[in-house]
């Protein structure tokens, strides 16, 4: 009997546990809506189409405005033109920085 | 129905028996859940950022192709437009893209016009002036400025161009502007070299939200070069992309499903000659096959429950707490600027509900088959293997 109590109270708080954290995220959001306003409106003064997610092609910086229509056009989801472009590595980088800032203080190179 | 706690003690006695094989079945029970659920939990969220955040995006984008390719769009198309009955204000955009080579990081360069209103968002103002800018946390993070130093940007032609950084995003809005810089439009124009006719695209702004096909459709007639892209669109695209049934988060579910699959197969296809023993002992005492069907049941229903609210809970710490650090790299990819989560913490139930089917009911079925084709045999034969 000992060990059935332990069992169903176990499963039981475990599952309370999972249903108030559903609920409370729930009920959060439904508390501040002006987080979301916020953020409507920051994409309505910029004019801001897609999330800032992966930045390492413009296909899936700005996925909604990557085009589909041209020959060997890169975009989400394509295939892989051809055979080379997996094995020839990128070229190495690290020329230069073009982006640098300089406080007031300092000025860094 | 009273509750019948003395066959549960004996449904419990059973697993205890073959502890260690139950308990190492529960762990790997819950990670595939906890997998599942971290693809569902995540790609909810990052859905619901989009789609919630972006109803505030331009009704329609236009932009110019020429040999199928995206290029300037003549500024003229944004008086065309403004002819059509139905629209309101049509903004030609200046935006592009910037490498950095040593720190690899692309940045997004927006130019905006004339845009006073203080955003709960923004720490600082934007711009005021052509050697202003306003920058996102992540590029804050990466570069380490602060409001008041200088951005330094070498253009096409090697010059330098120096804009005082005036304000940085909130990191609340990563999502959106983490590697943004905006700049006034005029100057970004200059930066860009970009002629005066010309812009990136244009954005219409139109009154009445069930036009906006009828408008983009116009667009498309009387401008044939143009490519216009509607909100709704633009809505359905990110609705796609992070649909649990579709788009990059497929893959990672696909094999864990298959995964579970596996898991469930050699359930049902290798009962333990201990378990048949067991079975045959209790059809020999006089249980009868329900009986038996129902102990087995209940020990399945044990090992769901426990695995699957262990599994979910482990879901939500690794997505909404730690940030999803497994599932990340997916969406990175070769990105340096990558935002810091910040995700809404929202949960379709539906989805919670197909998982359970998904993985509850074929692991009931996989011990429930074995059982009773055991069960439903003759009991010295079950014995004597």
């Amino acid at each position: 009997m000992k060990r059935s109590v332990v069992c169903l109270t176990f499963l039981l708080a475990a599952a309370a546990l999972l249903s108030s954290l559903l609920l409370s995220a729930h009920l959060h959001d439904q508390r501040y809506p002006e987080k979301w306003q916020d953020k409507r409106d920051l994409v309505a003064a910029v004019g801001i189409t897609d999330l800032s997610l992966s930045s390492e092609a413009r296909y899936t910086r700005h996925v909604t405005q990557a085009d589909l229509f041209s020959a060997f056009q890169d975009f989400p989801a394509a295939f892989e033109h051809f055979p080379t472009g997996s094995m020839i590595p990128p070229r190495p980088f690290g020329y230069s920085g073009r982006v640098s800032f300089e406080s007031n203080q300092q000025v860094r190179p | 129905m009273i509750f019948n706690f003395k066959l549960l003690e004996y449904s419990l006695s059973s697993l205890w028996r073959r502890k260690e094989k139950n308990i190492a079945l529960i762990i790997v029970y819950a990670l595939v859940i906890a997998t599942l659920g971290s693809v569902l939990l995540l790609t909810h969220a990052l859905k619901i950022e989009a789609v919630t955040t972006l109803t505030a995006a331009p009704e329609i984008v236009v932009q110019r192709t020429q040999g199928g390719r995206h290029e300037l769009i003549p500024v003229t198309y944004a008086e065309t437009i403004e002819g059509f009955p139905g629209v309101g204000k049509v903004i030609p955009r200046v935006w592009g893209y910037y490498y950095d080579s040593l720190v690899k990081a692309n940045l997004t360069l927006i130019g905006i016009e004339g845009y006073q209103e203080q955003l709960e968002l923004l720490e600082g103002h934007f711009p005021q002036s052509p050697d202003e800018c306003v920058i996102g946390s992540g590029v804050a993070a990466a570069f380490g400025p602060q409001i008041g130093d200088l951005l330094v940007l070498e253009d096409s032609s090697k010059r330098r161009s120096e804009f005082r950084v005036t304000g940085v995003f909130h990191a609340a809005s990563n999502l959106l502007t983490n590697d943004l810089v905006v700049l006034q439009e005029a100057a970004l124009r200059e930066f860009f070299a970009m002629p005066d006719g010309l812009a990136t695209d244009l954005t219409v702004q139109v009154y009445n939200s069930r036009e906006i096909s009828t408008i983009a459709k116009k667009i498309a007639y009387f401008l044939p070069d143009s490519r216009p892209i509607t909100r709704e669109e633009l809505l359905h695209t990110y609705d796609s992309l992070f649909n649990w049934r579709s788009g990059m988060m497929l893959a990672v579910f696909a094999s864990a499903l298959m995964a579970f699959l596996i898991l469930a197969w050699d359930r049902a296809t290798g009962i333990s000659a201990e378990e048949k023993r067991e079975i045959g002992i209790l059809k020999a005492l006089g249980w009868e096959t329900s009986h038996v069907l129902g102990a087995k049941l209940r020990e399945a229903l044990l090992i769901s429950l426990t695995a699957f609210i262990a599994g979910l809970l482990l879901a939500w710490l690794h997505v909404f707490v730690l940030g999803a650090p497994l599932l990340v790299p997916l969406l990175k990819g070769w990105s340096v600027l990558f935002p810091t989560f910040d995700l809404p913490r929202v949960v379709d139930l539906y989805q919670l509900t197909v998982l359970a089917c998904v993985t509850i009911l074929p692991y009931l079925a996989c011990t429930l088959i074995p059982a009773w084709k055991a069960a439903s045999s003759d009991p010295d034969d079950v014995m004597r293997g």
